[in-house]
């Protein structure tokens, strides 16, 4: 198991590395050359050579390459122009709050998920399948910042419950969070009710039933905790794909975490705090697949981690 | 009460049902399942008729897709969804196929059991054996002190060594005889008065076959339980049932008592069967296997359903389907020759 976590986490690092690489090409491709950006318009041509060699961009690109992943390694990723302080530190201090967000929605997800999976799975082709498939194409086809905005229309501004935007009490959570587990929701009712559909046909809950167990005990009894396993582990894998949801979710609420920075980071061209949250949230990314690869060679010992490769 | 360990095991043949009972357990009079397929229903089940006397092991014998494992599905109403039942089916009397949902749930493990073919597949992977056994009585209600023992009751009684530890042993972690032992526990669990048997030995090693074969006669002869043992092999009926149901193609072709149906058959499906099997026909080494491919229900030939194999077909036999009918005291065959071969 040891020697198992110890491959994955060797796997983890070359995935980091192609992501500080990544980072560093788009921010070279991108438009916008950063002197001008940090010395204003009206700097001169003196200024900007200064500048230049200040920051080492007329060194060449691969020595550039190189001393950037060595600031890398060490999670040194310059200062923010903007905060004058380290970019890691910016980020680190907004990244509670979207731990917060995700950690909520994700509960919601796979409470409602499930409930709405083992209705549907439960009886296939029936009433509540039918529904429950119908509704979760419709969650899983909206936008996120539309959902967003009808439920700030209908919540906050029609019906007054509940704030618009910002922060600073758990209310302020209830909206962004609904609307980033809307989807995720539907990922996880669709997995549960395929997964218990398939554990239905087995040939032990014919034997439940011949116990003369009402349909709800079966389903209770001996298929929920059988189908969860394949759930578990998407459950896992889905939470990472969370982050890419959470920028948006928190641009829309005015959410104080990391997607709001990287959006005002990206607008005020604050590069070092662009590189440093992204590759915390690829970082984390990576981190939940991992969780989820060794969580499901827990629950099901017939996947074996050491034998692929 | 069922502490004695198992005495009659190892006995030799079956004892013959006694014949002084009265009213059948179980009454089949013209059942019919039709399931349904992709642009209409197929009928699996054709007016098919037996009864099971109380404490009488009845085989129900045929190839697959004979019907008989839906017949057995039928009587403890476990018919996949979208199945429409047609017929009669009498337990104890009370007309089962017009009973409430209700009623036909809480007669499944109380009354009529089932154990199944597979008993890997039919045992939950995720609870221990014990409480898989114990569920039925927990559910009722017992306490938790009466449902132990009674598991511990049962494990011994189906000749699982050591049942105090065992049944805390994943289904996993038993060999397939034992898991077939505690499939069998867990159906007596709740004292039925009639146990179905759907092909109990046919996933064992042929070793393990007998023994579970002699457990099941045993249990039947002690607790004077009726038995309907439904099985694609003749010894199997031939070693453990009073009488026989031969079902081909949905259809019954011919029942009546064991031995005498297995001596002198009254229908040449069951010729044919009896022949194919060395062990039964003691007389020649040989056996002669079926020729040609079983007739499905969805794929039924006109007239008599088994005559593009029978060696004694006539013209008559591919335009009339015969019904079935009395031969003998006691015997019922549905072809247009069982007197012919009766008296050969």
């Amino acid at each position: 198991m040891i020697r198992v976590i110890a491959k994955r986490l060797l796997v983890g690092v070359l995935v980091m590395w192609g992501a500080a690489s990544l980072i560093f090409l788009i921010v070279r491709v991108a438009p916008g050359d950063p002197t001008t950006i940090l010395l204003g318009p009206d700097a001169n041509r003196e200024q900007v050579t200064e500048l230049t060699a200040k920051l080492g961009l007329d060194r060449p690109v691969f020595t550039q390459y190189l001393s950037y992943l060595a600031d890398v390694a060490r999670l040194q990723f310059g200062d923010s122009y903007r905060f004058d302080r380290p970019a890691m530190s910016e980020v680190f201090e907004r990244l509670p709050a979207t731990v917060d967000l995700m950690l909520a929605s994700s509960l919601i997800a796979v409470a409602l998920g499930l409930v709405l999976g083992l209705l549907a799975g439960g009886r296939p082709g029936g009433a509540v399948d039918r529904m429950v498939t119908a509704g979760t194409i419709a969650l899983q086809s909206f936008p996120t910042f539309w959902v967003g905005i009808m439920l700030i229309l209908i919540f906050a501004l029609a019906f007054r419950l509940l704030p618009s935007a910002g922060a600073g009490s758990p209310a302020h959570l209830i909206l962004p969070a609904i609307t980033l587990a809307l989807p995720f929701t539907a990922i996880v009712a669709r997995l549960t009710r395929t997964s218990v559909a398939e554990t239905m046909r087995e040939p032990y809950i014919q034997t439940a039933r011949s116990k003369g167990l009402t349909e709800q005990q079966v389903l209770l009894g001996h298929a929920l905790r059988n189908s969860l396993i394949p759930v578990v582990t998407i459950v896992g894998l889905h939470m990472a794909g969370l982050m890419g949801g959470a920028v948006v979710v928190e641009n829309v609420f005015a959410w104080p975490g990391l997607g709001t920075l990287v959006v005002e980071a990206v607008s005020n061209r604050d590069y070092a705090v662009v590189q440093a949250a992204t590759f915390l949230i690829a970082g984390i990314v990576m981190l939940f697949n991992l969780v989820a690869d060794l969580l499901y060679s827990q629950l099901d010992p017939r996947i074996k981690l050491d034998g692929a490769a | 009460m069922s502490r004695t360990r198992t005495p009659a095991e190892g006995a030799a043949s079956p004892v013959p049902a006694d014949a002084t009972t009265g009213d059948p357990l179980l009454e089949v009079d013209g059942l019919v399942v039709d399931l349904p397929v992709a642009g209409g229903s197929v009928r699996v089940v054709d007016r098919v008729t037996f009864d099971i006397p109380p404490a009488t092991t009845v085989g129900l014998i045929g190839e697959s897709g004979s019907g008989k494992t839906m017949t057995a599905n039928a009587v403890i109403g476990l018919l996949p969804n979208g199945a429409e039942t047609g017929g009669e089916l009498h337990w104890q009397g009370e007309d089962l196929l017009r009973a409430s949902p209700a009623r036909r749930r809480r007669l499944r493990g109380h009354e009529i059991a089932m154990i199944f073919q597979d008993p890997l597949a039919a045992l939950n992977p995720t609870q221990t054996i014990g409480r898989q056994v114990g569920e039925i009585l927990r559910r009722a209600g017992r306490p938790r002190a009466d449902v132990r023992l009674r598991v511990l009751e049962l494990l011994e009684r189906a000749g699982i060594p050591e049942p105090a530890a065992r049944m805390r042993s994943y289904p996993h972690e038993f060999s397939g005889g034992l898991r077939q032992r505690a499939m069998i526990a867990l159906a007596l669990a709740g004292s039925p008065a009639l146990l179905l048997a759907d092909e109990p030995t046919t996933a064992l090693d042929v070793t393990v076959q007998a023994r579970i074969l002699r457990l099941l006669r045993s249990i039947q002869q002690d607790q004077g339980l009726a038995m309907l043992l439904v099985s694609h092999d003749l010894r199997v009926v031939a070693h453990v049932a009073h009488q026989v149901v031969v079902m081909y193609a949905g259809r019954v072709a011919e029942r009546g008592p064991t031995t005498a149906v297995l001596a002198r058959p009254a229908h040449p499906y069951t010729r044919a069967l009896v022949e194919s099997v060395p062990a039964v026909r003691t007389r020649t080494a040989l056996a002669h296997p079926l020729p040609g491919t079983p007739a499905t229900p969805a794929n039924r030939p006109p007239g008599c359903a088994f005559h593009p194999r029978c060696p004694l077909a006539q013209d008559q036999c591919r335009t009339e389907e015969p019904e079935p009918r009395p031969v003998a005291p006691g015997r019922w065959a549905a072809c247009h020759f069982a007197e012919e071969l009766l008296q050969r």
